[in-house]
């Protein structure tokens, strides 16, 4: 991946509907990300043990604040914005208040490479904060890989009361990792 | 739950393109005006004048400060609630700031010095600081739900900054009914008013806007 500011395309097709672009874009935005709050913690002084924790929390920002980019400027800036502060507010929560300056990194073609190797690693204290149905319908969908459709028909319920369970679990997680003091 | 996984449940969620944070914050900052104007109309009202008043400059020139204000406040709202702010966001208000010192220096060139404390105090001040407030109310409590959907890079700055385009509406209906039109009283308590709701504003942004 070259950087995130080729992922404006991406993100356009996306919304347009395209679900593939739009599993790619996050998939090369993780990468990326992963990168660089590696960096982050490394400057902080702090190992790689938390940093698939941010990352998921800065994919679920992305994916919860989407409505703040707006189409007419570069992805990357806030992209980079997003990592920034998802980076600063995690690392404040552990005590931690020095300026990262992630503009020096977030842009190091080395980032790429150094990240791949590290493809999919378990934060683990993801879902043990849902209540039990919402947990389900997460598990389901992004463990199992069933449809929408499918769970709904698994659990008895309609296809849209999934999509909503599905949504409030995303924007519960969200909060979980918000309020969650070290 | 992988990182990968986690993507599958986000491409569930689905991307469908959601409304443009700009335009969610001028629908919820048009529907708290809404709301205030009834509350002017309860309380307040247009003064009985505003055909003659409508005729002079002093009363003219305080309803487009206010207007301006409002519309340059809610472009800096706008930009405080993207995660990417500009560097200088405040920079969009300096027309308004020209405008006031300009009519501020106008006003004591025209009026002879022995007037400009009584054009200063006016005659409605304590009603302006509190109702200026009042009014902005609605507007203040709309925009900041309507942020919370936002990524504001500073969660006090956008709060501040929906203090001061709440106070902007809510001085902008006021000024329909102030008699006191004179630039210098303008000057003095609509900001006073304004710096008490960007205070409050700012206040409510650390505790609600953070995401």
């Amino acid at each position: 991946m070259a950087g995130p500011d080729d992922l404006s395309a991406l993100m356009r097709l996306a919304r347009r509907g395209d679900e593939e672009a739009y599993r790619q874009l996050l998939g090369q935005v993780s990468i990326w990300l992963r990168a660089v709050v590696r960096r982050g913690l490394a400057s902080a002084g702090r190992g790689p043990a938390e940093s698939e924790d941010i990352v998921q929390e800065a994919l679920l920002a992305v994916h919860l604040k989407r409505e703040t980019w707006d189409e007419a400027r570069p992805i990357g800036p806030w992209l980079r914005a997003i990592a920034r502060y998802k980076l600063a507010d995690h690392l404040r929560r552990r005590g931690f208040h020095d300026h990262l300056d992630i503009e020096e990194w977030s842009n190091a073609p080395e980032l790429a490479v150094e990240a791949e190797t590290s493809d999919s690693i378990d934060s683990g204290r993801m879902l043990a904060s849902l209540p039990e149905r919402q947990r389900r319908i997460v598990q389901e969908i992004s463990l199992e890989g069933h449809s929408a459709s499918d769970v709904a028909a698994r659990l008895g319920m309609t296809e849209g009361a999934v999509r909503v369970a599905l949504h409030r679990a995303l924007k519960a997680l969200a909060a979980f990792y918000r309020q969650e003091q070290a | 739950m992988k990182t990968d996984q986690l993507v599958e449940a986000l491409v569930a969620d689905g991307v469908a393109s959601a409304r443009p944070i700009g335009r969610s914050l001028l629908l919820a900052l048009a529907a708290g005006i809404a709301l205030s104007l009834v509350v002017f109309f309860l309380t307040l009202g247009v003064r009985p004048d505003i055909r003659p008043a409508l005729e002079t400059w002093r009363f003219d020139l305080k309803i487009v400060t206010a207007v301006l204000g409002l519309v340059l406040a809610f472009g800096v709202c706008r930009d405080c609630a993207r995660p990417d702010m500009p560097r200088h966001p405040l920079r969009r208000l300096l027309p308004l700031l020209v405008l006031i010192v300009s009519a501020v220096a106008v006003e004591l060139a025209l009026v002879p010095e022995a007037a400009w404390r009584q054009r200063l105090v006016g005659s409605n001040s304590m009603i302006c600081l509190p109702m200026v407030p009042i009014l902005s109310l609605a507007p203040l409590a709309a925009v900041l739900w309507m942020l919370r959907r936002a990524a504001p890079a500073s969660p006090a700055l956008a709060g501040a900054a929906a203090g001061l385009v709440a106070a902007l509406s809510g001085a902008t209906l006021y000024a329909f009914h102030c008699f006191d039109d004179s630039p210098l009283f303008v000057a003095t308590w609509y900001s006073l008013a304004t710096v008490a709701m960007v205070a409050v504003g700012a206040l409510a942004g650390r505790r609600l806007l953070r995401w």
